[in-house]
C-alpha cells in the first residue's frame, strides 16, 4: 500500500504517479488521502491498480479509466468514470450529475444516488446505482447497461439507441422513443451478473426493462413532433 | 365595352420579384413536396462582406518594401505556447481544419494528411475518431474532442499533437450533426459504437460540462492525462467572438480557433448554414480585441476558418491579428471536389460542378464526401496529398508576396495598418479606413 496526500503532493503528481504505473506492476494497492473535492483525480489511468480515494472528489474523477479499480470512499462530483474503457469504479456515496458519460467499458458502481443525466451517451459501460437517478438519464445511450435499484427521474432514455435500461422502482416518465420491453430469462441472467458484479442483493425478477422503439433511428418527418 | 386586351395593346413586361426569386419559388415547392428541410454541405453561399472587400496598401515613399527573390519573409508559426508543454511547430501559417472520417472517405482523410506534412502543416480529425490512415500520414495531427465523442480514448488523446475542444463552427453555431445512414459503413458504425445504416446524430452540447467554469475543469482534465504535454485548443462558431474568445482564455485554452458563417460542414440544414453565425471577416477584430483586453495577443494564439481560399486571404487574416488561418473546403477543392471532369455525373445527380453540395448522401463523383468503395477509389490519396501540398504552397508564396509587398520580414508583422476596405460594411467589420479616406465607421474619426 502506497499512499498519496493530495493536499501535500499535488494533484500532477498523484495522476503522474498512477499513469507511470504498468500492467505488470508489482504496487498494487494506492491510498489517495485528503482529495477535499480536487477535480480530475485518478484519471487516465492504464493498469491493472486498486486506488482508494478516501474522502469526495470534485469533477470527473476517474476519468478515461483503463484496468484499474478506483473506489471513491465519499461522494462524487459531475463526470465520474466519464469515458472509462474498463476496469471499475465505485462511489461509496452519491454521485452528481453525468456519472459515466460516454463510458465505453468497465464498470461504474454508485452505492447512493446519482443526479440527472446519469450515463448520457454511454458506449458499452455497464452501471449499477443502488439508489435513485435523475432526470435525462441514458440520454442518447448507445451500447452497455443501465441498473438502477431505485427509482428513475424524467424522459429516461432520451433518444436512446442500444443501451438496455433495468429499474427496480418507478420511472416518472420514459423519453422520446424510450419503451418498456420484455424481461426475457436472457435478460434476467445478465441482470443478475450485473448486480453480482457491483455485489447488490436484488432480484432480477423485480426489475423492468427500457430499451429503444428504434422509431426514430432514420430522420421522419412524421416523428417531428417526437423531437 | 369589353376588358379583353386587343393582342396588339401594349403589355406590362413580365417582372421577377426580387422577393419571391426562382430559386425562392423552387425552395417552397420543394418544402410543399416534401415536408422537410434542406440538408446539405458545405458553408454560407450567400453573398457576404469577406476578405475580398480589403485591399492591401503596399509600401510607397513613407514604407519601403522588401525584395521578393532576395529577402526573407518567415511564415512559422508555433502554436500552444501558453501552457503546454510542446508546443506544435508549423512552417506555415495555414492547418488543414476538421473533418470527420465517415463524412470524407479514408483515402480524403489520408490525402489531407499527406498534404498537410508535405507542406508542413497539420491536419485535425473530426467526429468520428482518429483513422491510422490520417495519423500515419500526418506529422501534425490535432485531435478533436467533441460532443459526440464517437472514437474518444485516452491513447489517440496521448498520441495526437494538440487537442481541439470543439464548442461549434461557423456553419451552424449551436447546433449539433447529423450524419445520414447511407454514409454509415460497417467501419464508420464501429468507430461510433452504434448500428450500421441508422441515421446518427452528433449532439450540440457537451455532456459533461455545460459552462466556461465547467469547461475550465474538463481542459484540466485533458491536461491531466495528457501530462500536460498538448496544446489545447478550443473552437467556436462565428456568434459572439469578444466573449467566445475572452471565455476560452479565461477557461485555460492555449488556441482559439474561430470559424465564421462561410466555413463549411458535412450535413446541415440550409436554413441554419444561411441563417446563423456572422462573416469570417467580422469574427476576427472583436476576438483579437479581447486578447489584447486580457494582454493575451500572440500569447493565445488565435485561427481563423470560414472562406480561406488564397494568400490574399490568408495575408489578410493574419493582418487583422490572427496568428493563422485553417481551411478544409479549399481543401477538399485542391483534391478534385466539385471538379468540371465529373459533370456529366454532377447532372446526373441534378446539379452542377461547383455547386454540388449534397455530401451527406455519400454519392461524391469526386470520391471525396463518400463511403461507397466504388466512388472512394477514384481518388488516389497520393496525388490527392500532392495536389493540396501544391496549393498550400501557392498559397504561402502569395502571402508572402504580400507581406514583402508590404515591407514585412514575417507574415505575421502584417498589421490593420496595411490594409484599407472598399465597402463601407467591410471598413466597419475589419475596422480599417475605407479607401482613399480616413473613416472607420463605428471609430468616430
Amino acid at each position: 500500500m502506497t499512499t498519496i496526500d493530495i493536499t501535500e503532493q499535488g494533484l500532477r503528481y498523484l495522476n503522474e504517479t498512477l499513469q507511470q504505473q504498468s500492467t505488470g506492476t508489482n504496487q498494487k494497492e494506492w491510498d489517495i488521502i485528503n482529495p477535499r473535492g480536487s477535480h480530475a483525480i485518478a484519471v487516465g489511468l492504464d493498469a491493472p491498480i486498486q486506488v482508494t480515494v478516501n474522502g469526495s472528489t470534485g469533477y470527473y474523477c476517474g476519468g478515461m479509466n483503463k484496468q484499474a479499480s478506483i473506489t471513491v470512499k465519499g461522494s462524487a462530483g459531475p463526470g465520474v468514470a466519464e469515458n472509462m474503457s474498463s476496469g471499475m469504479v465505485v462511489v461509496e456515496g452519491d454521485a452528481s450529475q453525468y456519472a459515466g458519460a460516454t463510458g465505453r467499458g468497465g464498470t461504474l458502481v454508485i452505492r447512493g444516488n446519482a443526479a440527472s443525466r446519469c450515463g448520457i451517451s454511454m458506449k458499452g459501460i455497464d452501471i449499477i446505482v443502488a439508489g435513485n437517478i435523475g432526470h435525462m438519464s441514458a440520454f442518447m445511450a448507445q451500447k452497455g447497461n443501465l441498473v438502477v435499484l431505485g427509482d428513475a427521474g424524467e424522459a429516461l432514455g432520451d433518444s436512446l439507441y442500444e443501451a438496455r435500461l433495468f429499474v427496480r422502482g418507478s420511472v416518472k416518465s420514459l423519453g422520446a422513443d424510450c419503451v418498456e420491453k420484455d424481461m426475457t430469462e436472457e435478460h434476467i441472467k445478465q441482470l443478475a451478473e450485473l448486480l453480482e458484479r457491483a455485489d447488490m442483493d436484488a432480484d432480477p425478477a423485480q426489475f423492468r426493462r427500457y430499451g429503444s422503439a428504434r422509431q426514430l433511428y432514420h430522420f421522419d418527418v412524421d416523428n417531428v413532433s417526437a423531437y | 365595352m369589353t376588358d379583353a386586351k386587343k393582342p396588339d395593346t401594349p403589355r406590362t413586361e413580365p417582372v421577377q420579384s426580387a422577393t419571391f426569386t426562382k430559386s425562392v419559388n423552387a425552395e417552397i415547392r420543394r418544402a410543399a413536396d416534401t415536408g422537410i428541410y434542406d440538408i446539405r454541405g458545405g458553408g454560407a453561399k450567400r453573398s457576404v462582406p469577406h476578405f475580398d472587400d480589403l485591399l492591401f496598401l503596399g509600401a510607397s515613399i513613407s514604407r519601403y518594401p522588401l525584395e521578393g527573390y532576395r529577402e526573407k519573409c518567415a511564415t512559422n508559426v508555433t502554436l500552444g505556447t501558453r501552457f503546454a508543454k510542446n508546443p506544435i511547430e508549423l512552417d506555415i501559417p495555414i492547418t488543414i481544419a476538421g473533418m470527420s472520417f465517415g463524412a470524407l472517405s479514408g483515402a480524403a482523410k489520408e490525402g489531407l494528411g499527406r498534404g498537410a506534412t508535405a507542406a508542413g502543416t497539420s491536419t485535425t480529425t473530426g467526429d468520428g475518431g482518429m483513422t491510422e490512415e490520417e495519423r500515419g500520414h500526418s506529422k501534425m495531427l490535432v485531435y478533436q474532442y467533441l460532443p459526440s465523442r464517437y472514437g474518444m480514448n485516452p491513447d489517440d488523446l496521448r498520441r495526437c499533437d494538440a487537442i481541439e475542444v470543439v464548442v461549434g463552427q461557423g456553419a451552424k453555431p449551436g447546433g449539433g450533426g447529423m450524419l445520414l445512414g447511407q454514409k454509415i459503413s460497417d467501419r464508420v458504425a464501429d468507430m461510433r459504437d452504434l448500428p450500421a445504416g441508422i441515421d446518427q446524430r452528433s449532439a450540440c452540447r457537451h455532456p459533461d460540462w455545460t459552462g466556461p467554469d465547467d469547461l475550465e475543469i474538463k481542459i484540466l482534465e485533458l491536461r491531466e492525462i495528457t501530462r500536460w504535454e498538448k496544446p489545447i485548443y478550443i473552437k467556436v462558431g462565428g456568434a459572439r467572438p469578444y466573449f467566445d474568445t475572452a471565455l476560452a482564455v479565461k477557461a485555460g485554452a492555449d488556441v482559439v480557433v474561430l470559424d465564421g458563417m462561410q466555413g463549411g460542414t458535412a450535413a446541415t440544414q440550409d436554413v441554419f448554414i444561411e441563417h446563423v453565425g456572422i462573416p469570417t471577416l467580422a469574427c476576427i477584430r472583436p476576438a483579437v480585441q479581447a486578447l489584447q483586453d486580457l494582454g493575451m495577443h500572440r500569447k493565445v494564439q488565435l485561427i481563423v476558418s470560414g472562406g480561406i481560399r488564397n494568400g490574399a486571404d490568408v495575408a489578410k487574416a493574419l493582418a487583422l491579428g490572427a496568428d493563422a488561418v485553417s481551411i478544409g473546403s479549399a481543401a477538399l477543392i485542391a483534391m478534385g471536389d466539385n471538379d468540371p471532369k465529373w459533370e456529366d455525373e454532377y447532372q446526373k445527380l441534378g446539379t452542377t460542378a461547383g455547386a454540388y453540395d449534397d455530401w451527406h448522401e455519400g454519392r461524391d463523383p469526386a470520391g471525396i464526401t463518400t463511403q461507397d468503395p466504388e466512388l472512394a477509389a477514384r481518388l488516389d490519396p497520393i496525388q490527392a496529398g500532392k495536389r493540396l501540398a501544391n496549393y498550400l504552397k501557392v498559397m504561402t508564396l502569395e502571402a508572402q508576396t504580400i507581406a514583402r509587398a508590404c515591407g514585412k520580414s514575417h507574415v505575421h508583422n502584417l498589421e490593420p495598418e496595411d490594409l484599407c476596405a472598399l465597402t463601407i460594411e467591410a471598413a466597419a467589420m475589419a475596422r480599417v479606413p475605407l479607401a482613399g479616406t480616413e473613416w472607420i465607421p463605428g471609430k468616430g474619426i
